[in-house]
Formats: structure tokens, sequence, C-alpha cells
């Protein structure tokens, strides 16, 4: 089986960039293509100029930090503390730092509580925040997040949003893939829309979003906003009513919020 | 989707919670603390709170996993369908209740999809031609029938679902109870599983209690939106009232973006005629207001 197929995409620099598309469409493997987990079979992956076939998974890791959809499939050591210390150990961080940044991302996570606990025992939405804080902690240039909203709350969701906006303004590469379009919406990344192992469509979110039957073979549906918008743009409200607060909301930005 | 009429008129008791408690030894709080809460025939019950607000304890209380698998301080009662929970067999509840884990992965496991979904019924002793029609007209509601032979690891995670479901389905429960159903799922995936919920609701009648984060998927067809916080029971009406309640946006459940702008704008003076479930209602009700 060929679960990619012809898919040509670039990333810049400091980008965040967030991929949807049917469950199946490759998303997940396309991801682990970039800290070089999988080589491609024909075609290349170049990451930062190196490509991915001539360097070691290792030396990629120095770079690329993935947080796994299944957090089962990353999490090993005996205690949370331990696991969120396994990279930045090996990585050569100085044991000041890690202890400091242990406590950050525990603390950040809401995590401190299971400091020394296994892993194992956390629920689901916990054990995906360790991953987050595992990658967070010891600080990549890129981050790649595969499905990073499952099992979380709206408050974690939140969080989530609040980390995004840091990681944007300390100039990371993000690579988000998601299914939560509500989630996607304010944070506003550049789209790629995949399906059977394609790369079909990619642009601003507010304009790939727009087309609903690129949507519909990929099987992702408009955030509520957007139907809003369309809806509206469609057969506008009668003139008393100040629409430009709607609009504000439904292009992501409240304008209350500028005022302020 | 259609909406379905509230449930409300013709509403015989499925199950009563009165003043339950319970709390995990080890843990200083008490994860549920008293919590009254009525669940009528037919209805579909979206069940919303924040991480560690006791809806997963909840709904372990609801189909009996709590007391008989988890120890811990347990009082008040729940009654489901005439039985008492805490003094009728796992065994029994299990033809009563029905439990639909997150990751479907948890819960199939046989080799192929047909003994899946059979599994429950074989435990029961059920009767093989039993066993055969009942199976067979779960698979084909979830339209899966095709799949029955094959492995669930060949299955897609939608797929997966409905093989889960479907085992569920085939014990004919009164009540389903889904923990985050569409979470693993692509949102068309997603949407299907919620016409689905509809559909065996209308159909067989069945009553669900859903716990879901993204409220938005559910909501349309909801008959009833519980909000949990702290262990209690904050919020309880139609998804219309609860959703429209200044209070809502308090509790960190995800307050859909349309609810939101709904409530910033009748705020604002906004007159509405009716409380919007999706955006094209919204633009509907923008237009007449």
């Amino acid at each position: 089986m060929t679960a990619l197929s012809g898919v040509s995409l670039t990333i810049g620099e400091r980008e965040t960039v967030a991929i949807v598309g049917e469950n199946g469409a490759g998303k997940t493997t396309l991801v682990r293509h970039i800290n070089g987990l999988l080589k491609p079979t024909k075609g290349s992956v170049l990451v930062d100029g190196v490509d991915t076939r001539k360097t070691t998974t290792a030396t990629l890791a120095r770079k690329v930090g993935i947080a796994f959809q299944n957090p089962d499939h990353q999490l090993f050591s005996d205690s949370v503390e331990n696991e969120v210390k396994f990279a930045m150990t090996n990585l050569g961080f100085a044991p000041e730092v890690v202890a400091q940044r242990v406590d950050w991302a525990l603390k950040f996570f809401g995590l401190e509580d299971y400091r020394s606990s296994s892993p194992l025992v956390l629920s689901g939405g916990e054990k995906k925040r360790l991953t987050l804080a595992c990658i967070l902690a010891w600080d990549p240039e890129v981050v790649v997040l595969d499905e990073p909203t499952v099992g979380q709350d709206a408050l974690q969701k939140e969080k989530l949003a609040q980390i995004f906006r840091l990681l944007q303004s300390t100039g990371k590469t993000i690579v988000i893939v998601s299914h939560d379009v509500e989630f996607l919406w304010p944070i506003q990344p550049r789209l790629v829309v995949m399906s059977g192992g394609r790369v079909v469509a990619e642009g601003q979110i507010s304009s790939v979003m727009q087309d609903r039957g690129l949507l519909d073979r990929a099987r992702v549906i408009q955030p509520q906003l957007l139907r809003l918008h369309s809806e509206l743009r469609d057969r506008p409200p009668a003139p008393f009513l100040d629409v430009s607060e709607a609009r504000a909301w439904v292009e992501g930005r409240d304008s209350r919020q500028e005022r302020r | 989707m259609t909406i379905n009429p509230r449930a409300a008129e013709s509403k015989k008791t499925l199950a009563t919670i009165e003043g339950l408690a319970f709390r995990y030894p080890d843990s200083k709080r008490r994860a549920v603390a008293g919590v009254d809460l009525e669940i009528g025939e037919g209805e579909i019950v979206l069940l919303a709170g924040p991480s560690g607000c006791g809806k997963s304890t909840l709904l372990r209380c609801i189909n009996g996993l709590i007391p008989h698998m988890y120890p811990g301080e347990y009082s008040g009662s729940v009654t489901v369908g005439g039985l008492k929970v805490s003094s009728t067999p796992m065994s029994t509840l299990a033809q009563n209740v029905g439990l639909l884990f997150q990751n479907p992965e948890n819960q199939i496991f046989m080799f192929s999809v047909e003994r899946d979904v059979a599994f429950g019924l074989q435990n029961l002793s059920v009767p093989r031609e039993e066993i055969r029609s009942r199976v067979d007209e779960a698979m084909k509601l979830l339209g899966i029938s095709e799949l029955a032979f094959r492995a669930p690891h060949e299955l897609s995670d939608g797929q997966k679902q409905r093989a889960a479901l479907a085992g569920v389905i085939a014990m004919r429960p009164k009540l389903i109870i889904l923990d985050e159903p569409t979470s693993l799922l692509d949102p068309r995936t997603a949407l299907e599983v919620v016409s689905l919920i509809e559909k065996l609701n209308r159909e067989l009648g069945i009553t669900f209690i859903v716990v879901e984060h993204r409220l938005e998927l559910l909501v349309p067809i909801a008959h009833r939106l519980v909000v949990m916080d702290q262990g209690s029971k904050v919020m309880d009406g139609t998804p219309q009232e609860v959703l429209s309640d200044p209070r809502v946006e308090g509790y960190g459940i995800g307050v859909p973006a349309i609810s939101r702008l709904y409530n910033a704008l009748s705020k604002d003076g906004v007159g509405f005629s009716k409380v919007p479930e999706t955006p094209e209602e919204l633009a509907r009700e923008l237009n007449r207001a």
C-alpha cells in the first residue's frame, strides 16, 4: 500500500501549518517524514536543507520535536518527571536547566501532582498533555503536533491555543495535524488539505475553507463562524443591525479585544 | 439532520440518580459530590464539564463499574431500568446499559468484526439463531455488513467505531453511554456517528448519554445538556436553555462559537425569536431580527 503519493510541500521557517483530511489520508505518515522516522521510498524530504535519507533520526531530533497522536507510543519512563527529562538529558542539557524546565512544563500543563507517578496511571487527556510537555520543555525549532486536542477539555484547548501564540511569537515552525476545525480557525494557520495520500489543496485557512466541494472530498467541515459568514455574505441582514462586530468575530478577531 | 421533538412529553423515567457521592481511595475530595439526576426514556443527554469534573465517575456509577469494580466511598443510589445498580450483578446490568469507550481499540479484540459483535451475546449464552439475527441486524444498522469477516486491525477508525457500537447495539441495551465517541474521527465521519445516534434513538428508542467536548457536534440532536463542575451538577436543561444562560461561559465547557456570538448580540440588545443551534439558523435569525 502506498500511504503517500506524489506529495510536494514546502513549509517555511516560522510558519504555522495545519494539515487536515479524512481518517487515513496520510497526514500522520507525512509528518513522520519531518523528523526522519519515516524516509521516502521515492522523492526526498529536506529539513533545513538536509536530506533526511542522508542523516540520522537522532540528528534530526535536535531540530524537530514530534508529539504523536497516540501518547502510548511515546511514553515509557517510570515517572512523569523522568519522561519530561528524557529528551533534555539525552541532548546534553545542564542539570539545573533540566530541573527548571521540568518545573515549568509540569506546572504549565497541570501535571505537577503526578510528578513521581508512572505515566501509565494518567488519563488519556493527561498523557496527551505530558507528550506536549516533553516536547515543549526542550524547545525544538520545529514543533510537530499530531492531534493535540484529542481528549482535551475547553480549558486545556484554550491553554494549547496560548501555547501556539507563544510558539508563534518565539519564531518556531509549527506543524499541527488536527480534525478540530473549531480549534484551528482562530489560529489561522496555512492549511494543507490531504486526501487519499495526496495534498489536494493548500493556502490560508480562510480561503481554502471556502471550497465546500473540496472539503467534502477530504471529509472536513467548515468551522461554525465561516458557515455563518457565508450565510451573511449571501443574505446580508437588515442595515439597522451593525454587523461589523459579527464580521470581526467571523474573521477571527474580536473587535472589542482590539479596542482594549 | 432532523431535530427530535423534545422528548419531555411522554417521558417515563429510565434512570434515577439520588444523592450520589463517590470518593476514590487515596483521594481527598469526592469525585462526585451529591448528584441528583433523572433520565427519561428516549432522551439524548449531552454531558459536559471540564476534565476532572466527575463526568467519567458518574458514568461508571450508571453502568455499575462503580461500586462493583472500583473500591471507594459510595453513597446515594442509582437505579437504571428499575434495577438498583449497587445490588445488581454486572452481567445483568450489561443488558440494560452499554458503554462505548473513547478509543474503540479498547473494546474490539476478536479475529473478525462479526465475532466481535457477537461476543457479548455469546457470553450471555443467547441461543445461536438469536445471536445470528441480532448480529446481522446490528451490522446492517451500522452499515458494516460487508466488513463482517475483516479483522479489526484492517478497519479505519470510523469503521472501528461503528464495529464497537454494533457490539453494544446487539446487546439491545435501553441505555447507551458514549464517552467522546468522535474524538478520533474526521469531521465528516464524526457527523455520521452523530446521525447514527439520532437514528438509533429515533428508530429503536435507545436512550443515550454522550460525553463530548466538541459540543457543536451534538447540540443539534441532544434533548438535554447537563453541565458538571467539581463533582456537582451545575446546569441542566435543553441545549438552547443552557447555552443561552450567561453562566455557561464560566464553566469552561467550550461553548460553541455560535452560542457565544448569540449571547454577545443578545446582551447588546439584538432581539431574537429563538435560540439558534446552527450557524445557518443564527444567520436566519439575524435576518429576522
